[in-house]
């Protein structure tokens, strides 16, 4: 489930977007409590936590107090958002290196993603 | 608050624990992870004030907790020994730990041989290695207590005894909140439940810090032999091996997104370094960051 590369805490937040990118989770959705999420992922419940604290520093999230916490309804757009900014450089640019490495001209990328439309 | 405060532990001219300072605040599931003959089992007895320490003080809630009755009744410290009578059924031995601890579970420590499967009529002397085990873990769970230390009690469990156990014990801790401490030496497959981790090394403490905040903390560098000791330099290096004109190094420390795209660029890989094998760099011999 989780990997050494990053904390688990921010690997739950990244988790939880992608639920609500993929709309898994909806906007006004309960999530979760830590203690749930904890149990359920074998992790210890502060880590689960941090990662749900983080989340609702970053507004993806907000409480109700007693109740649990819930997806901002702007989340789903606000994630969207950030994720396409991010697209050209963190997801692209690694593609259009490798095609330099080995001889890929940007034509021939043209080319194919024009018999992909 | 738990606190060791240049604590000392020697037998004869050994010094197994080297004027330990450590404080341990209360609440949280503590992993204490040192070799064989780090000092694991001394440092803990110390904590759960089975031995005075040759010097410095254990304080729990800022009394001393050596001959102490009421933090006495509020630790329980279960060892690889168990410490029980031999001709005892497993049923009266739990019987004498519900005696002496207010907190004792007695329904819970019945729920916990069942889930193990283990009959309560056998005696300690007929039990298995893993069967010990097992009676070790529900003498530490049942008891409840507010400072529940476990010495590497669980480890003669198979595979699948110890994942219902981290099972049980997480339940548990998420039901009745303690401080727990776990020693072990099997860190990946239990690291996910410490909140902190505690490393002793030759009877001083190496490092504590929140688990999270070790992972992705190492990193292995591969690559063209020169240009892998270029991109080291400044760091520590905690491993190195060599085939040829490749070398890898193994560095401790996060590196910066921009430094990982620039080795990238010059030819380099990168691969995370796992708990494991980041104890197992951090207990071996340090090396210099050399050519």
């Amino acid at each position: 489930m989780f990997n050494d590369r990053s904390p688990i805490y921010q690997q739950i937040a990244d988790g939880i977007k992608n639920d609500i990118l993929s709309g898994s989770l909806r906007e006004d959705e309960q999530v979760m409590s830590t203690n749930q999420y904890a149990a359920f992922y074998r992790i210890n419940p502060a880590t689960a936590a941090k990662g749900f604290a983080q989340l609702v520093d970053e507004g993806v999230l907000y409480k109700k107090r007693g109740i649990g916490m819930f997806v901002s309804p702007d989340a789903p757009g606000k994630l969207r958002a950030a994720r396409r900014e991010r697209f050209f450089a963190e997801a692209l640019e690694p593609v259009l290196d490798e095609a330099e490495r080995v001889g890929i001209s940007i034509d021939e990328i043209t080319h194919y993603l024009g018999s992909r439309r | 608050m738990i606190e060791m405060r240049g604590v000392t532990i020697r037998y004869g001219d050994t010094v197994a624990v080297d004027d330990v300072h450590l404080t341990l605040p209360t609440g949280k599931i503590y992993g204490l992870l040192g070799r064989n003959g780090s000092g694991k089992t001394s440092l803990l007895s110390a904590l759960a004030s089975y031995r005075r320490p040759n010097r410095g003080t254990v304080l729990v809630d800022g009394v001393e907790a050596f001959e102490n009755p009421r933090v006495m009744r509020g630790t329980v410290f279960v060892r690889d020994t168990l410490d029980l009578n031999d001709s005892d059924r497993v049923r009266t031995a739990l019987e004498v730990a519900g005696w002496l601890r207010p907190t004792w579970d007695a329904e819970y420590a019945l729920k916990l041989l069942d889930i193990f499967e283990l009959d309560s009529r056998k005696r300690v002397s007929a039990l298995s290695r893993g069967q010990r085990s097992v009676v070790g873990v529900v003498l530490g769970l049942a008891a409840r207590a507010p400072l529940t230390i476990l010495d590497e009690s669980y480890l003669g469990m198979d595979a699948v005894a110890r994942t219902l156990f981290y099972r049980e014990l997480l339940a548990d801790y998420l039901s009745h909140p303690r401080t727990v401490i776990l020693s072990t030496h099997l860190i990946e497959e239990v690291a996910d439940l410490f909140e902190r981790v505690v490393i002793i090394d030759r009877g001083r403490i190496l490092l504590h810090d929140e688990t999270d905040a070790l992972r992705g903390r190492g990193v292995t560098v591969t690559g063209p032999a020169d240009r892998v000791t270029a991109f080291a330099a400044g760091h520590t290096v905690l491993g190195e091996q060599s085939l040829g004109g490749v070398r890898a190094l193994t560095l401790d420390g996060r590196l910066e997104p921009g430094e990982i795209a620039r080795g990238e660029q010059a030819g380099l890989t990168f691969g995370p370094l796992g708990l494991q094998d980041l104890f197992v760099h951090l207990t071996s011999q340090r090396l210099e960051a050399s050519r």
